[in-house]
Formats: structure tokens, sequence, C-alpha cells
């Protein structure tokens, strides 16, 4: 270990002993003789150490023969599942936004289980290096065919050759990065010779530079030799990578936006409280309103209101809830869901107690209030005895035939959209039965509906509707 | 102080920002995705992150990376979503990565359809990925319980180093109702395991790869201390009715709501019935399923699902005195009426 | 022993090299070559011939181990 520039040795940035790996040795790495993952690491590890970066730089470790690269680097390490580098990266790097967080994985990692990861991780321009060895085999499973194996070449599971048409071809990362956007820098280099190593060497380096500097996401492909997998020599292997995979695998520049990229940098989140509780809109959760119901004396009212979608049945049924709420009651409010919600219908259920509410579904609701015929159809019979139906008369022609019910037929579809509010409907419905059973001053929904509609002009049209039924009602 | 009418799928989330959590990475899946939305919304308010990722692999994976940074994170998904996480959640417990993951339980199996359903019930308290492990499984079964534990669980999820999920269901996720929000946000410690890219977190390994055997033997061993621990711990349910009962509903998630409209029913006709419902299903309330069974002539276990709470009642009373179940499945829910009408 | 340090030189650690040979391969100046003898591990560990080197670094960055060559180029 040196920092003398003239002498080159073993880099700070990798540990003195790699006690990690075990105690029989510590000082090899559990690399086969001749394989270019310790070429790459002792490149990235050389300019982790010469860009200053080794306190602020996470690595994230993935599963294949460099599985164990956290061994090695000092630095901060995390070991990931197969192919998700570029997703688990991601989440580091979003958390630690000052970090320098380098990506290393293998071909199988990378090109076949984690395509998803890595193409996303560059398509969203996330802030990281990623190094690709591609040495055109799976390492550590013993030999078998890799995303990036050439066309004839045998492998545990291509014993007569890989075929095209049952394999397909070698699949072309660096290319299919760089028809992405965000990509800042994409290159494709190789271990195999001296020219190649030295060129190499730079682009790694750049590669990390172009994060340190906040300029987005880089990727270098690096072709690489695996003997093992190979079962030649590490110089035949070179030899091999040279005459074939470079062929296959066109050494070279891909994408090089770095001059124009505008440098960013993100933020850490605000902890401070007032920050976040207005985030939430919860800073001031103070009210003027004042309540009206005598809660020991209130009946569980448990509601249903049903028609189309359009007809604002839900926001009306929730704005019901919301009054309750603001009178101190206990309230649940559910859409239509399951089975039940099928053939067209919207509807809901809202309950009201001065009790905590257990189921909050209405099976036999104590008002029905219906916006159109189906769904009068439908659920008139699950009214309780001595319950209330209120029925939208400009759009239901038909009768209530219960007889130990209380009908209302009100236009509520015709007041509404005679004063300009079509969309307000169903609220006019919820008004009606306010009106009629004054569980609730009808008159309080004026108050939320204040609240609810930022457009005043719209606030007041919804309160004139609201007004009109409520006379109509008191008019029966 | 004012309450919020707001959807538990969305008080899930408001909770866990209150709770310091400032980094989400989803997928949209129905009936969970109103939590993604809820997420997007307020993230970027404070400065928070939300990251809409490809997959729910990917998603669960970014959480693996954020939370081995050090941040509150949390993800969320349903059935078919969940079952993708399996791999990933699989890898934060062998890593001991605090987080937090929300089923909204939906109806299957395989695609199944959006409406609720218990029956995830065996994948998620069970562990759903593979390996000796285990979760806390929080089941929320109201909005505000939503936001309680979206509040409380990195606390549980930070004290063991452990994956906390939050199960419940479509109706619990769709469900409105008032929410109390606390006042107060809670600052994130640091810990001396995470990766923060700083000179003192340098030595710091995140990992759950253990190569020799005798060393993944003894961390499978530390894990299963820590399992018995938060039994220990851990434990919350709630009795409804319970101290007298002599029929014992037990239930968790949307089944117990409406279990607490048929004992409120069955009471008046003077049954004396009662609700045991686990607010943790792992830890399993044990004890108390114990302490209720001794005194109960009928024990019942009500789920949207086939039977995979009843066999946790079962075990946790060591098959001491029957456990009826009754179980709707599919997206169906039981009547409150279907419930009575099982006692009288 | 004291080293000139005005003479380039390159050091291989014997237990830390795997023979696999690509300095040999990669040496501009032929002056890296098998040992034909095996370090504890078992490999043919390369050796310099002891002079000859221009300190070039190839050597280095051609071999896969962190820490199996050393090269001291000259003093400036």
């Amino acid at each position: 270990m040196s920092t003398n520039p003239n002498i080159l040795s073993k880099s700070k940035a990798f540990y003195d002993e790699f006690t990690r790996k075990g105690v029989e040795d510590v000082i090899t790495t559990h690399y086969c003789p001749g394989c270019g993952h310790g070429i790459l690491h002792k490149m990235i590890a050389e300019a982790v150490a010469d860009l200053g970066i080794q306190d602020k730089t996470i690595l994230i470790s993935p599963v294949g023969c460099s599985v164990f690269a956290y061994y090695y680097f000092d630095t901060g390490n995390v070991q990931v599942a197969h192919g998700r580098a570029p997703a688990a990266a991601t989440g580091v790097k979003r958390a630690r936004p000052g970090s320098i967080v380098i990506s290393y994985q293998g071909d199988g990692d990378l090109a076949a289980i984690g395509t998803a990861e890595i193409v996303h991780a560059a398509n969203r321009g996330e802030s990281m290096t990623v190094f690709f060895v591609n040495n055109a085999i799976y390492g550590m499973t013993g030999g078998q065919m890799a995303p990036t194996t050439t066309i004839g070449q045998k492998t545990a599971t291509t014993p007569y050759g890989r075929k095209a048409e049952n394999e397909g071809y070698p699949i072309k990362m660096s290319e299919l990065i760089s028809t992405l956007n965000a990509p800042v820098f994409v290159e494709r280099v190789s271990l195999a010779d001296v020219p190649n190593r030295n060129k190499t060497r730079n682009v790694v380096k750049k590669a990390i530079q172009n994060q340190v500097e906040g300029k987005g996401f880089s990727f270098v492909e690096v072709l690489s030799a695996c003997p093992s997998g190979l079962k030649k020599t590490p110089v035949e292997t070179n030899e091999w990578v040279k005459s074939t995979l470079h062929t296959i695998f066109p050494i070279g520049n891909y994408r090089d936006n770095t001059a124009n990229a505008q440098a960013m940098f993100k933020k850490d989140p605000s902890s401070n409280r007032d920050d976040v509780l207005k985030a939430l809109n919860l800073l001031d959760r103070s009210t003027d309103y004042k309540t009206s119901v005598d809660k020991t004396k209130f009946t569980d009212q448990n509601v249903r209101l049903a028609g189309f979608g359009g007809q604002g049945i839900l926001s009306a049924g929730s704005t019901l809830s919301v009054l309750a709420m603001y009178e101190g009651l206990e309230t649940t409010w559910i859409p239509s869901y399951g089975p039940e919600m099928r053939g067209g219908t919207s509807n809901c259920h809202v309950r009201v107690s001065n009790k905590r509410i257990g189921s909050p579904l209405v099976e036999t609701p104590n008002v029905l209030i219906t916006m159109n015929g189906p769904s009068l159809e439908k659920f008139e019979s699950i009214v309780e005895k001595n319950g209330i139906i209120i029925v939208n008369s400009s759009i239901i022609d038909k009768k209530v035939t219960r007889k130990d019910v209380k009908t209302y037929y009100v236009p509520l579809t015709q007041i509404s959209t005679d004063m300009g509010v079509p969309a307000a409907q169903s609220v006019a419905g919820l008004a009606a039965y306010l009106a009629i059973t004054k569980v609730i001053p009808v008159e309080k929904l004026e108050y939320i509906v204040h609240k609810s509609l930022k457009r005043k002009e719209l606030a007041e049209k919804n309160i004139a509707i609201i007004r009109k039924v409520a006379e109509y009602i008191n008019s029966l | 102080m004012q309450k919020e009418f707001i959807k538990g799928n969305e008080a899930v989330v408001k909770g866990a920002i209150l709770a310091g959590c400032t980094h989400y990475f989803g997928y949209p899946i129905t009936p969970a995705s109103e939590i993604a939305h809820a997420a997007s919304f307020y993230m970027p308010l404070f400065g928070g992150t939300f990251i809409q990722a490809e997959s729910e692999v990917s998603a669960i994976n970014m959480v693996y990376g954020a939370a081995g940074a050090g941040v509150r994170c949390m993800t969320a998904s349903s059935g078919p979503g969940f079952s993708l996480k399996a791999e990933g959640i699989s890898y934060l417990a062998g890593a001991e990565l605090p987080c937090v993951i929300v089923d909204v339980m939906r109806a299957g199996p395989g695609l199944g359809n959006i409406f609720p359903e218990q029956g995830d019930y065996n994948q998620v308290v069970k562990g759903a990925g593979h390996g000796n492990y285990k979760v806390v499984v929080l089941a929320p079964n109201s909005a505000q319980e939503m936001a309680d534990h979206g509040y409380m669980a990195f606390d549980i999820a930070e004290k063991h180093r452990i994956p906390v999920m939050i199960l419940t269901d479509a109706y619990i996720g769709q469900m409105m109702e008032p929410v109390d929000f606390p006042t107060e946000v809670k600052k994130v410690k640091r810990f001396d395991w995470a990766v923060y890219g700083d000179k003192e977190s340098r030595q710091a390994l995140v990992t759950s790869i253990v190569m020799s055997a005798e060393l993944l033997e003894e961390h499978n061993i530390k894990l299963n201390k820590k399992y018995e621990k938060i039994e220990k711990e851990e434990v919350k349910y709630e009795g409804y009715k319970l101290d007298d009962a002599d029929v014992v509903f037990v239930a968790y998630g949307v089944s117990s709501r409406i279990v607490m409209s048929a004992v409120d029913i069955l009471r008046n006709k003077n049954i004396k019935a009662g609700l045991l419902r686990p607010i943790t299903l792992f830890p399993f309330p044990k004890q108390a399923c114990i302490d209720a069974a001794s005194k109960a002539k009928k024990i019942i276990a009500v789920e949207l699902s086939n039977g995979q709470l009843a066999d946790d009642v079962r075990l946790a009373i060591n098959c001491k005195k029957e456990v009826q179940h009754y179980g709707r499945m599919g997206g169906m829910t039981p009547t409150v009426e279907e419930i009575v009408s099982l006692v009288e | 022993m004291k080293q000139d340090s005005s003479v380039p030189r390159v050091e291989i650690r014997i237990n830390e090299c795997k023979g696999c040979h690509l300095c040999v391969a990669a040496c501009p100046k032929k002056v890296l070559t098998p040992s034909g003898s095996f370090n504890n591990q078992g490999y043919n560990y390369a050796k310099y011939k002891g002079e000859g080197c221009i300190g070039c670094g190839i050597c280095f960055y051609s071999c896969p181990e962190p820490g199996a060559i050393t090269v001291y180029k000259k003093e400036s």
C-alpha cells in the first residue's frame, strides 16, 4: 500500500487483508487465475483512491462470481439479490444522494435475470456508475450459457453450441442502453490486451468521475476473460476475447454527453416538523365548526346512496361522513365493492353512529337514496322496515312498491340542472335526506360545501341547490 | 383538533411519513394503488422520494438498498404483486433490514379479482420467501389503525432489525373514516450497520450471504432468538366484550369489523359473545387465545380465507378445543346476520 | 536489502501470484517469466528476471490480483 506516485501497488481502496473472505487466505482474491474481475477491481479501486472518494463510495455486489466484491473494497458495501443491483443501487443513491454508488454486475446478472432493472435504472438516469462484466459465460454456477454467449459457443447448457433458433443471439447491452435518452455515458471496453487495458483504466475513471460531478448514469461494459468457463489458459482466453467477442461486441463509445450534461445533485428531504406537517396538510387542524347534534340522542344512520357513475354518488356519500365527523360522530364510508358492483351501478355505504362502528357495510339501510332506476330496483327490498327511500323523480318513473317504508319523490336532477350544476344531484339527494330526517341540520352541509369546494362560485351554486331542495322538502 | 376523513390506504402513508419515512418505492396494483398515489403526492412536497418502479421485484429491491442506507422506507402491494416481492423480503430478513411493506389483500389465487379477501395470510405471516425467517405482521382494521400502524411500524422494524408487514384488505384500504394524526414527526436514528457513504460507515456491510454453513446456522439461530424476543415483546390484540365470553370469535381486518357488529347483536340477545382480534399476526396472540379458549364453549375463526387463521388459533391452543372455521372467499364477505346465525 | 531507487524494478509476491502469466505475456521487455516453481497454493508463480524492467506498469494492470505485483518506477 503506497501513496508514492513512483510505486504501483495494491490500492488503498482495497482492504489490507481480506478478512471477510475467511481465515485461510486473506491476501488473494477468490477469483480463478487470469480472471478479468480482478483486473477491473484494481482499476475501480485505483479510480476511487485517485478521486478521493473512498469514504463516500458504496459498492453494490451482485450475484455471480463478483458476489464477493465486498471482500476487497474498503468502502461501504451492499450485497444484493441476483439481477437486482441497479434497483438496490437506486435505493441506496436515492437514500444517500451524496454518496458515490458503484454497481457491479456480470452478464447473467445484468443482461438476463436483471434486464428490467438495468434498463429502467438507465432510463431514469440514476446518478450511478455501472460496471458490466461481459465474459460470455456463467462462471459461478458452472459455465452455463450467458445472454452474451456467442453463436456456436459450447457451454454447460449449450453442449452442442448456442443456436440462434433455440437461444437467440448474444445480447448487446451497450447498444441497447444507448437507445435510451437518459444515460450520459455508455462505453464498451476490453481487458484482453495492453492497449485495451490502458483505455479501460481511463474509461473506468471517467465513468466514476461523471458521478462525482453529478452528471447522471454512466455504463461501462467490460469484455473480460473467464478462463475457467472457456476451458482455456488465461492467455488463450484473452486471444479468444479479442478474436471472437471483439467482433460481436464492438469496442467503443456509444454515448458521451458528459460535456453537455447538467450537474444535478439531489438534496436530502426535510425532517423539519412544520415542513412535513405542511406537506401532509396537517399543520393547521383547528376548526370553527360549531356542532349542533346532541350525540347522546343520536340514532344510528345506515345509508346507501346508489345511482350510476357520474352522478357524484361517492362524493355525496363522503360529504355526509365528513359532516358527521365535524359533529363528532363516528362514521364510515365505503364504495360499493365486490360482486355487487357489477351491473353499472355506483353506490356507497355510509354509517353514522354515536358509538364505535363495527361493520362498515350497510346491509339493511334505514335510508336509501336512489338516483336512477336500476338502483331503486336493486336496493328497494333491502331497506329496513319503516326506513326511508328517496327517489330521484327526475329520472325514475317507477314507484316504490313497498308499503312499510316512507318514500319521498324529489326531482333531484331537475333541481340541480336548473340551477346550473348537474353534478350536484347526489348532494341534492343528501340535502333531501337531512331535510327529511333532521339528524343533522341541513344548513350544516353548507359549511362542508364551502370547505370542500375551492371555487367560491361553484360552492355558492351548490349551496343554493341545497337550500332549494330543503324548501322543496319542507313544502311537501 | 379536527380529524381528517381519509381512506385507509392514504392514512397509512401519512402515518409513515409522520414516522420519518422519506422514501417510497412501489408498483401500481388494485386495491393498493392509493398508497402509491398518496406517496407520489406527499413525498415531493418535503423533498422525499417516490419512485414508481418497473416491477414489484425492483420496488422491493429499492427498499433493500434504501433501508440498507439507513432511511425509513416503504412499499405496498397486493396479492400477485406481493408474491413477486417475496424474493426481496427474504433478503431483507436475511440482511436484517428494517422497512415497512403493506399488503392490501385481494382475492386469489392467480389473478383472482380485486375484491377483498384474506387469503395471503399464510404467505405473509409465515414468510413468503425462501429460508427460515419471519416478519412482524400488523393487522389494522380501521383507517385510524392504518395511520397508527404506519406511524409505529418503523419503530418495531428498527428495534428488532426486521421488515414489518402491514397486512390489510381491500375494504380496510378503500374505506374512509375519521383519523386523528399525530402532531410530531419522528426523528430517524443513525445505525451502526447501515451504509451512509461516509467515513464512519465505511466498514458497514449489508448482505444476506453467509458462505460458511456453521456461520449461517449461527445466523439462523440468532434470527430465531430475535423472533422469540419479538413473541415476548410485540404481541398486540384487542378483546371486544371478551372477558366473560362463552362464544369467542377470532378475526382480524375487515372480518373483525363484521364480527364486532355480530357480537353486539348477540349480546342484545343475551348470548355472551366476544371477539379476540389479533393486531399482530406474527407474533400471534397465543396466550390471549389460550385464556379466551379456557372459558369458551365455542370458538369460531372468521376469515376471508380457507382456514389459514383458524389453523393458527388451533396451534395457539394446542388443539385443546375445537376451533370452528367460518370463511368466505373470492371477494365474498359474510353478512353480520350470517355470523350471528353461526351461534343461534 | 536496500534497493537502488534510481533503477525501476518489479516485485512479485510469490504467494499472491496465481500463475496466470498474463504479466508474462504483457511485459514489453520480456523480463517476467514463469518461475517453474510452485508457491504454497500450488501455482507456478511468475518471477522477475532481475534486470531490464523499465517501470512501465503494464504488468501491474495485467495482473488480476490486488497485491501480487508491485512496480517501482524510476524515482523522479
